[in-house]
C-alpha cells in the first residue's frame, strides 16, 4: 500500500520531494497513535510487568522472574484450555469459511433469484450482539421448553440435549458460525467484486465453463481475502469468550472456569484475584496467537507465489 | 472508483463491463450466460438463508409470547395471546425502567465510542495514505502487529490502569478503549489510497490551501463511502461490546444493553430470583432492531466502501 503513491509520483516523472516527506502527516496520525499508545502500548508493557511478580498471601509482591511462566507451560487447566479452543478451531473455521465461500461464489454469480436479498439477509446476524445470539439460541437449544423439546414432543423425536457436555462445544460452534458466517462471506464476496472482469471473459472464450471458472480463476483471486477471513477467525477461535460464558448463565456446571483461555484469564483476575498470573497466560495466549496467525499469512501467501 | 457503482448496481447483465470497452456482441453473449437464474442454485442457497434467518424468526415470533406462553407453545408459531406490546411496556417499565437507561448508555457509548474511533481512523488512515512522514514505517509495523493482539490480553492490565486512575465504573472505562480501531484504521487506509486521487491534493497545495483546508473540503467529501463503512463497523463493536463493560463495570446505573440483557437471563438461575425470560427475549429484539435497521437503511454506502476498501492482490 505504501508503495502505490511512491510508484505513483515515479511514473509522472515528479521528483521524489512532491512525496513530501515531512512531519505533517503526523497531524493527521498523531491523534489516533496517542490513543494508541495509553490504550494497547501501554497495557501490553503493563502486562508483562505484572507477569514478573507475583502476589503472596504473605509478604505482599515479589519478583519472580519467568515463574509465572513456567507455571502456566506446566498447567493442566490451561492446555485443557487451549486444547479445546483447538479443536474448536480446526472444525469450526473451516466449516464457516467453506459456508462463506460457497455463498460468496453463489451470490456473485448472479444466478440466484433475489441476489440483493441473499446478501443482506446472511449478513444480519453479524449485527446480533453475541450476548442476543447466544441467549437465543440457548433458549432454542433447551430440550424442555426450547425449540428441540418442541420438535422432540410435536414429532416423537428424542434428539439429542446440545446443552450436554458431549455436545456443548459443537452448540458454541453453531452459534459462533451463524454469527459470523455472513460477515466472512461479504469479505470474500467484496473482494470476488474487484476481479477484472476481462478475465472472466477470456476464461470464457477459451470455453471454460463454471465451475473452472471458479476454481482456476475466482479462488486464486479469493486467496488473499480469505488468509485475512481465515486469520481473523484464528483469532476469533483463540480468543473465544462470550458464548461459552453467557451459556454458563444457564448452567454453571456446564461450561468449567477454564474452558477456553480467555474465560480462564478472566475467572483467575476476576474471581480469584490472581492478576499476575492472569496477565502470565493472557500473554502466552497472546504469543500462540501471534505465531499461528503470522504462520498461516506466510504459508497462505506463499502459495500465492 | 469502478467498483462503487458495480455494488450499487443490481440490474443482471453485465454488471462489470463498462459498454465503452466491449463491442456490442460481447455484452449479449455475457447477458446471457450470466443472467440466466438458477432455481435450483436459489434453493440450495436459501437453505443457509433458512439457518441464518429462523433464530431471528423466532426471536420475533417469541417476543410476542407471555412468560407463560413461551413455556406452553410451540417455539416456531404464535402463543394464543399476543402479547408483544406488553412485553414491550414491561420492559422499559421493570426495575424502575432501567432498561431504557441502559439504552441511553449504549448511545452514548455509540456516540462517543465508535464516532470518537472512526473519526481517528478516518483522520489516520488518510495520513498513512497520502503523506509521506518520518516514522511512518514504524506505524505500520506496530498497528498491523497489534491487531493480532487479542484484546482480552489487554483486558486484565487495562482493568488495572482503569482501576488505578479511578476510571472503572465510569463511562469513561468504555469509552476510551473504543477509541481505538486498528481494523478501522486499516480499512480507511486503503480505502483512502484509491479514493482521494494525488492530483487533486497537488492542485489543491499548488493552490495554496493548507492541508487540513484540502482535507475537510476535498477528501471528506471524496472518503464518505469508507467513512460510512468504519463507522457503521466501529457502531456494531460498540453496540455489541460484551467483554469490555463486563470488566470494567459494576454498577447497572452505567451498563449497556447487552450487560443489562445478561444480567436480566441470570437473575432467573438466581436462588430467589425472579425469571424474566419474556422481558429478556423482547429485550434482545429491541437491542438488535436498531443496528439491522442501520444496515438495511445504509447497505448501498458501506457495502461499496467495503469492496473499495477490500484486499486487493
Amino acid at each position: 500500500m505504501v508503495s502505490v503513491g511512491h510508484t505513483h509520483a515515479q511514473a509522472l516523472g515528479r521528483p521524489p520531494t512532491s512525496k513530501r516527506r515531512s512531519w505533517i502527516g503526523w497531524q493527521f496520525v498523531g491523534p489516533f497513535m496517542a490513543v494508541f499508545a495509553l490504550i494497547f502500548l501501554a497495557p501490553i508493557g503493563y502486562s508483562i510487568y505484572l507477569s514478573l511478580f507475583r502476589t503472596q498471601l504473605i509478604g505482599g509482591t515479589a519478583f519472580v522472574g519467568a515463574d509465572n511462566y513456567l507455571k502456566v507451560l506446566q498447567d493442566p487447566q490451561f492446555w485443557s484450555s487451549f486444547g479445546r479452543v483447538a479443536i474448536f478451531l480446526v472444525v469450526q473455521v473451516p466449516v464457516m469459511l467453506f459456508l462463506a465461500l460457497l455463498l460468496a461464489l453463489a451470490i456473485d454469480s448472479g444466478r440466484l433469484y433475489g441476489t440483493a436479498f441473499f446478501r443482506i439477509s446472511v449478513f444480519l446476524p453479524y449485527a446480533v450482539p453475541a450476548v442476543v445470539a447466544t441467549l437465543m439460541w440457548g433458549f432454542m437449544y433447551g430440550t424442555q421448553f426450547g425449540l428441540v423439546g418442541n420438535i422432540n414432543e410435536a414429532f416423537g423425536l428424542s434428539l439429542p440435549d446440545p446443552l450436554s457436555p458431549d455436545l456443548i462445544l459443537a452448540s458454541i460452534g453453531n452459534i459462533v458460525t451463524w454469527e459470523f458466517v455472513g460477515y466472512n462471506m461479504l469479505i470474500l464476496y467484496s473482494a470476488l467484486r474487484v476481479v477484472n472482469p476481462s478475465l472472466y471473459e477470456a476464461a470464457e472464450i477459451d470455453g471454460a465453463g463454471q465451475l473452472r471458472i471458479i476454481w482456476s480463476v475466482k479462488i486464486p483471486a479469493l486467496r488473499g481475502a480469505l488468509v485475512i477471513a481465515t486469520i481473523f477467525s484464528i483469532i476469533g477461535s483463540f480468543q473465544l469468550f462470550n458464548e461459552p460464558s453467557i451459556l454458563k448463565t444457564l448452567d454453571p456446571n456446564l461450561v468449567t472456569t477454564y474452558f477456553t483461555p480467555n474465560l480462564y484469564a478472566y475467572s483467575l483476575s476476576f474471581s480469584g484475584q490472581q492478576f499476575n498470573y492472569s496477565a502470565t497466560v493472557a500473554i502466552v495466549m497472546g504469543v500462540i496467537t501471534m505465531i499461528i496467525a503470522y504462520v498461516v499469512q506466510l504459508r497462505g501467501m506463499r502459495k500465492a507465489v | 472508483m469502478a467498483t462503487t457503482t458495480h455494488i450499487a448496481d443490481r440490474t443482471p447483465g453485465p454488471k462489470r463491463a463498462p459498454a465503452s470497452s466491449h463491442g456490442p456482441l460481447v455484452i449479449r453473449r455475457r447477458r446471457s450466460a450470466r443472467g440466466r437464474r438458477s432455481a435450483t442454485l436459489t434453493v440450495l442457497t436459501g437453505l443457509v438463508l433458512v439457518y441464518t434467518l429462523l433464530p431471528l424468526v423466532w426471536l420475533a415470533i417469541n417476543a410476542t409470547k407471555t412468560q407463560e406462553g413461551l413455556l406452553d407453545s410451540f417455539g416456531l408459531w404464535f402463543a394464543d395471546d399476543f402479547a408483544l406490546f406488553d412485553n414491550i411496556g414491561a420492559t422499559f417499565a421493570y426495575n424502575d425502567g432501567i432498561f431504557a437507561r441502559w439504552l441511553l448508555n449504549t448511545l452514548l457509548y455509540v456516540i462517543a465510542g465508535a464516532g470518537g474511533a472512526t473519526m481517528l481512523a478516518t483522520l489516520g488512515g488518510y495520513g498513512l495514505a497520502k503523506f509521506d512522514f518520518p516514522g511512518k514505517k514504524a506505524v505500520f509495523a506496530v498497528v498491523i502487529g497489534a491487531v493480532a493482539v487479542p484484546g482480552t490480553a489487554l483486558a486484565v492490565p487495562t482493568f488495572l490502569m482503569f482501576s488505578n486512575l479511578g476510571l472503572t465504573d465510569t463511562p469513561w472505562a468504555v469509552i476510551i478503549p473504543t477509541l481505538v480501531s486498528p481494523f478501522g484504521l486499516y480499512l480507511m487506509w486503503t480505502f483512502a489510497t484509491d479514493a482521494v486521487p494525488r492530483e487533486i491534493l497537488e492542485a489543491a497545495r499548488v493552490d495554496g490551501a493548507g492541508e487540513f483546508r484540502t482535507f475537510f473540503g476535498i477528501s471528506l467529501p471524496l472518503l464518505a463511502p469508507g467513512i460510512v463503512t468504519v463507522l457503521l463497523f466501529n457502531v456494531v463493536g460498540t453496540w455489541n461490546n460484551y467483554f469490555l463493560p463486563l470488566i470494567m463495570l459494576k454498577d447497572p446505573d452505567w451498563y449497556p444493553l447487552t450487560i443489562g440483557l445478561k444480567a436480566w437471563n441470570q437473575q432467573a438461575a438466581t436462588t430467589g430470583g425472579e425469571a424474566v425470560f419474556n422481558l429478556v427475549i423482547t429485550g434482545s429484539l429491541l437491542t438488535i432492531v436498531p443496528l439491522i435497521a442501520a444496515f438495511l437503511l445504509l447497505q448501498r454506502y458501506w457495502q461499496s466502501g467495503l469492496a473499495a476498501g477490500s484486499v486487493k492482490e
